[in-house]
């Protein structure tokens, strides 16, 4: 049973808007009293994702489910699609700009923190047509 | 101790965010890459930084950060100050640099 399903739409290449939706959805399950522990997973996760779609796919959309049992995040962009996933997953991988990097992006630590951080992780992707990130976390897992 | 006790301790100037600086400072993080600091940075950490943008902003949130300190006098960009002071997250600004802060963090903690 779902207590809440959220929709965001995420802008392409505005910093100044980026992690607005994981912002909004961290402060969502502090109300409901969500587990602090997947709270801050769910942040950490769902920010690392929306800055990808601003960074490498011009924005996206982003749909929550919140339940007791878990919490479902997808986020669908129609960006360039990730050629080699494996390789994208290595820590240290990047492909961010020079102009993203002076803002502090391009570790190549946001999809590894992603994988740690969620219980669950599928990203499904095609070159030229996009990305579409699923990810689980459930509390007290 | 409180943001605000530590911030005047070691003569830290307040840039934004004066509402979040009545909060406990638990222990301190040093670091620029946001995706290492996301993953790294704990719950009521003093965060020394010198990137003073809009997402340093949002990572401090998203980690429950006590505080930002902008070392090196690294400047806090407009957009950045009105975030901070919409969510409370305390923006601090030294001359000294992280290595020297952190010193004075950890002694001023004990
Ligand atoms: N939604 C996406 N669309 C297209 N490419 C992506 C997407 N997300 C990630 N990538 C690719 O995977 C690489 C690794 O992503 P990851 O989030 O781990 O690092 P980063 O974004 O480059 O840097 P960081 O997250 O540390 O700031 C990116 O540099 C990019 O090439
Ligand atoms: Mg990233």
């Amino acid at each position: 049973m779902s207590m809440l399903s959220l929709k965001y739409e995420v802008p392409g290449d505005d910093f100044t808007r980026a992690g607005e939706a994981s912002s909004d959805v961290k402060h969502k399950l502090k109300q409901l009293g969500y587990d602090p522990g997947a709270v801050r997973r769910v942040a950490i996760a769902m920010y690392e994702g929306e800055i990808n779609m601003v960074i490498h796919a011009g924005g996206g959309e982003a749909y929550v489910e919140i339940s007791p049992e878990e919490v479902e995040i997808h986020l669908v962009d129609h960006g360039p699609g990730i050629p080699d996933v494996e390789k994208a997953m290595q820590a240290g991988y990047s492909t961010a700009p020079d102009n993203v990097r002076s803002l502090g992006f391009g570790a190549g630590m946001g999809l590894p923190n992603i994988k740690k951080y969620t219980d669950d992780l599928q990203i499904e992707t095609e070159v030229g047509k996009g990305t579409t990130l699923i990810m689980k976390v459930r509390p007290g897992a | 101790m409180t943001v605000q006790e530590l911030a005047g301790r070691l003569g830290w100037e307040l840039l934004a965010g004066e509402g979040g600086c009545g909060r406990e400072v638990d222990g301190c993080y040093v670091g620029d890459l946001l995706s290492w600091v996301m993953s790294r940075a704990q719950a009521g950490n003093v965060w020394l930084t010198v990137m003073g943008n809009i997402n340093a902003i949002a990572v401090a949130s998203l980690t429950d950060s006590a505080c930002i300190v902008l070392t090196e006098s690294a400047a806090l960009d407009a957009e950045a100050r009105a975030r901070a002071d919409q969510q409370e997250i305390p923006v601090y600004t030294t001359g000294k640099n992280s290595y020297e802060t952190a010193l004075a963090v950890a002694e001023a903690l004990g």
